[in-house]
């Protein structure tokens, strides 16, 4: 995941800014003064508060998917062609901050990762990002194998090294499907696990940021797996 | 009011159009109402402008038919497809020589941008392809009798930032502001849905002269929200083609022992013959290639349905792949795509529309014309951005990027910082910082693509952080933001956080050209264009006027005079006096002033003597009439042949 994200925070924490809006001089809301409508300059901000959201996980995607409209009508840069070249620049600024904001939040792992960056939890070895650099690499990442996956991560990887070895025949192919398919239901159980600790955190437990982190690390781990199987399947 | 004229323009590999969304009748054209979106012909009166550029004997530059017939029998002398070799580098299009006969300049530099040999000059493909935007805009500006200085233009979805900047600058030399560079397959889905005010899902695929795109698009109240594209933007039917020439070739060379590639002039009549033959295999079941041999002697052959689709498969099967692909970066099935639409030329080959319709399990729409559907999208796009009609009030168009931006990272492996299918405007901001004591500069390398190795993505610029304070290594913190704008174009900006200066950096593309260069390409084309475009607007003025007094002497004796009030007409007369006056002097804004006068007065008269015509041969060119649903039959784009 991108450092644009920490940016967003950084300023958060910074000095208090003049709300008056640029044209008329009346107090503005955060996008278009609530006088004239104008569109305001960019600021740099975190992506619940775009949205004027709080930092909160359970989210109406049908809600936010017509606010993410509502507000492309109104700042894209197809409304601003015949306006000043300084309301240009700004409703470009403005349209890039909510289309990065809208695909961090309509994700649910991008949502939930976000939001731990925000609250400065590093995922690092398991993060998104980490395993994409890793991957390219070749370096081998480090990452601990969950205790419950131990035995089956082993058994997979003596498949697959069989697999690169002497290629896929019937068997192997058989044996490789059916890991995947436990696999994939682990997968959609997590996602269950994930709105559990999304609830506790949304009711106010700071705590179920320890238990998000573990789901997406696992979730990560068994991603990982799925994805070599599908290699050695192709 | 002249001024506002903003068109749309479809600049193809092998045909460019110029299309305008208008707003209302005028007398001087009441069968071309201009109303709904049109496409603006050419002084031959073809929609289709051939992507062709040539010299005459006497070094003048040819843009289309003209440029064509030169094609055939001076090859030398032209130069087509150009489209091919936008925004690319000499290492990329090595196997594109093989194929094309582009002559590149002798004396290119390695890193130079692109110059191809045309007489005794050599032009970058942005500079040929602003002949045919100049062409385009000549069009335009006869048809409006006005200078036209502003374009939205379309490219394929899946072209990278190097080939939408070559496209830009071309705009730029051809004297037009670019307002937005809009993707074709997108422009086309507008085009299909200003009628249709529809919600659902729908996949455009867009095979043309020479690029491939897939697009999945979801339309919900008017708003055009990309979800995934793919394509390949060298993949057409020029590919096509070149393999029938291929087969060609080889016969003449076994059959008749002569080696046809030593014959320039031979090849493009080969090419003509084999272009028209896929055209006819569209509705035919067999088609003849028939070429005369530089000897007299006669080349023959019988192609069969059978057999050209056989040919063929493997390049139909080519974009196969890329729509599997963004069904599946969409999250989508087959049978969650409401509806496919057809763009494109190549799409009139029997065979496409059949693995269309299997890969998709449903029969594809082509209401529109494939050919003129892009630029309808595009003067659709151009009509929102000059503020809108009512017709286009809710419509907005929210598009992606279609490839991964990254950067080179430690080990030489690309880090993806913005991922394809982002909707745009869509930015990133990373960090860096230096790794030794003192050191002012940091050196970033951007990339385009989905591979995970630098060397296999597209270097898009490479530039230097520059003026760091000296401080110890690991302790400047430069933040770098790339934003993606709504042309899919790159614009990178730096500033070094400890010093809090914001840092002067030079952005330096890979291949491409600088500001000054374009400027001077500007400067280059535009000897006697201004003083010309004078010349001609009060040339075309005297013509508009005398068209409109015609107009106007038979609309008296139409029934419809007579409806009209008595102080219609009177003020109809005195306009009309007026404008006799201003036809005696040379006033170009004079002129033009009491045309648009008297074309507003008689716009009553327009309509009513439209409502009488209906239902009798009136056939405008708008959206609801435009030739629709021809399927095989209709021509190719280069099928209209002046000459055989």
């Amino acid at each position: 995941m991108s450092d644009s994200q920490k940016a967003g925070l950084q300023v958060m924490n910074g000095k208090h800014r003049d709300h008056r809006c640029w044209s008329c001089g009346d107090m503005r809301a955060e996008h278009f003064c609530a006088a004239c409508g104008h569109v305001q300059p960019a600021e740099p901000t975190d992506y619940f508060a775009f949205f004027g959201l709080p930092r909160k996980l359970e989210l109406d995607d049908a809600g936010l998917e017509r606010e993410f409209y509502a507000l492309s009508r109104k700042l894209h840069p197809d409304v601003y062609s015949l306006a000043s070249a300084r309301e240009q620049a700004w409703s470009l600024e403005k349209t890039s901050q909510l289309n990065d904001a809208y695909r961090t939040l309509k994700d649910p792992l991008s949502r939930t990762e976000y939001l731990l960056r925000l609250e400065g939890i590093q995922l690092d070895e398991q993060s998104k990002t980490a395993t994409e650099l890793a991957r390219a690499s070749g370096v081998d990442k480090k990452q601990s194998v969950p205790a419950e996956l131990l035995e089956e991560a082993f058994e997979l990887n003596m498949l697959l090294e069989e697999a690169k070895r002497g290629g896929v025949d019937e068997e192997l192919r058989g044996q490789l499907c059916a890991t995947r398919a436990g696999l994939m239901a682990r997968l959609k159980t997590m996602r269950d696990e994930l709105r559990a600790a999304w609830k506790r955190w949304d009711g106010g437990d700071r705590q179920a940021t320890v238990q998000m982190v573990d789901v997406l690390n696992r979730r990560s781990y068994l991603h990982n797996l799925v994805r070599d199987i599908n290699e050695a399947l192709d | 009011m002249a001024d506002d004229r903003v068109v749309g323009i479809d600049l193809g590999t092998t045909n460019s159009l110029v299309a305008y969304m208008g707003t209302g009748p005028t007398l001087a054209h009441p069968d071309e109402p201009g109303k709904g979106v049109f496409i603006i012909p050419g002084e031959d009166g073809s929609n289709l402008v051939p992507s062709v550029v040539a010299l005459d004997h006497d070094n003048h530059m040819l843009v289309g038919n003209a440029a064509r017939e030169v094609l055939l029998t001076h090859p030398e002398r032209a130069v087509y497809s150009v489209k091919r070799l936008m925004g690319r580098g000499v290492e990329d299009v090595q196997a594109e020589l093989k194929l094309f006969p582009f002559r590149l300049a002798e004396d290119l530099a390695p890193g130079e941008v692109l110059r191809i040999q045309l007489g005794e000059r050599s032009y970058t493909p942005p500079e040929i392809s602003a002949q045919i935007l100049r062409q385009l805009k000549r069009n335009a500006e006869r048809f409006f009798g006005a200078a036209v200085k502003q374009a939205v233009i379309t490219v394929p979805a899946y072209f990278n930032d190097a080939q939408r900047q070559a496209t830009k600058d071309a705009g730029r030399i051809a004297g037009l502001e670019v307002l937005r560079l809009v993707n074709e397959p997108t422009a086309a889905s507008l085009a299909y849905g200003l009628d249709k005010k529809q919600n659902g899902t729908i996949a455009v695929y867009d095979f043309g002269g020479g690029t491939f795109d897939i697009s999945i698009l979801k339309l919900q109240d008017g708003i055009f929200e990309v979800i995934a594209t793919n394509g390949d933007t060298h993949l057409g039917g020029d590919d096509i083609d070149n393999l029938l020439i291929a087969v060609a070739v080889a016969d003449i060379a076994g059959d008749l022992g002569l080696d046809a590639r030593q014959h320039p002039d031979l090849v493009q009549r080969l090419r003509r013959a084999v272009i028209d033959a896929k055209i006819a295999l569209s509705s035919r079941p067999a088609a003849e290639l028939e070429v005369e041999l530089p000897d007299g002697r006669l080349y023959q052959r019988t192609i069969t349905r059978e057999m050209f689709e056989q040919m063929i498969q493997p390049i139909v099967a080519r974009t196969l792949e890329p729509c599997r692909q963004a069904l599946k970066d969409a999250e989508l099935t087959v049978a969650q795509v409401d509806e496919v639409v057809l763009v494109g030329g190549s799409t009139r080959i029997p065979l496409v529309r059949r693995q269309v319709e299997e890969l998709f399990e449903r029969e594809p729409h082509s209401e529109l014309n494939p050919d003129e559907v892009v630029a309808l999208g595009a003067a659709v796009q151009a009509k929102i951005l000059a503020g809108g009609s009512a017709e286009t009030k809710d419509m907005l168009l929210l598009d992606v990027t279609p490839l991964s931006l990254g950067i080179e990272a430690l080990g030489g492996v690309t880090a993806k910082i913005i991922h394809r299918n982002s909707t745009i405007p869509a930015s990133a901001t990373e960090h860096f910082t230096t790794g030794v004591e003192g050191q002012t500069s940091v050196a970033i390398h951007v990339l385009q693509g989905e591979r995970e190795m630098a060397k296999d993505c597209r270097s898009l610029a490479r530039f230097d952080l520059k003026g760091i304070p000296p401080m110890p290594a690991g302790l400047p913190r430069i933040e770098v933001r790339f934003l993606i704008d709504a042309n899919g174009i790159l614009h990178v900006s730096a500033r070094e956080q400890r010093s809090g200066k914001e840092s002067e950096i030079q952005v330096q593309p890979s291949y491409g050209l600088t500001d000054e260069q374009v400027e001077n390409m500007i400067l280059d084309s535009f000897d006697n264009a201004e003083r010309d475009l004078a010349e001609r607007q009060l040339i075309e003025a005297r013509n508009e006027a005398e068209t409109i007094l015609t107009a106007l002497a038979k609309g008296r004796h139409n029934p419809a005079w007579t409806m009209l009030s008595f102080s219609e007409q009177r003020k109809v007369d005195e306009l009309e006096s007026r404008l006799r006056l201003a036809l005696g002097g040379t006033d170009y804004n004079s002129i033009r002033r009491w045309i648009d006068e008297l074309n507003q007065a008689t716009m009553h008269l327009a309509e009513l003597m439209m409502d009488a015509a209906v239902g009798s041969a009136l056939r405008g060119k708008n959206m609801d009439t435009t030739d629709v649903g021809e399927g095989p039959a209709a021509p190719h784009p280069i099928g209209k042949a002046e000459f055989s």
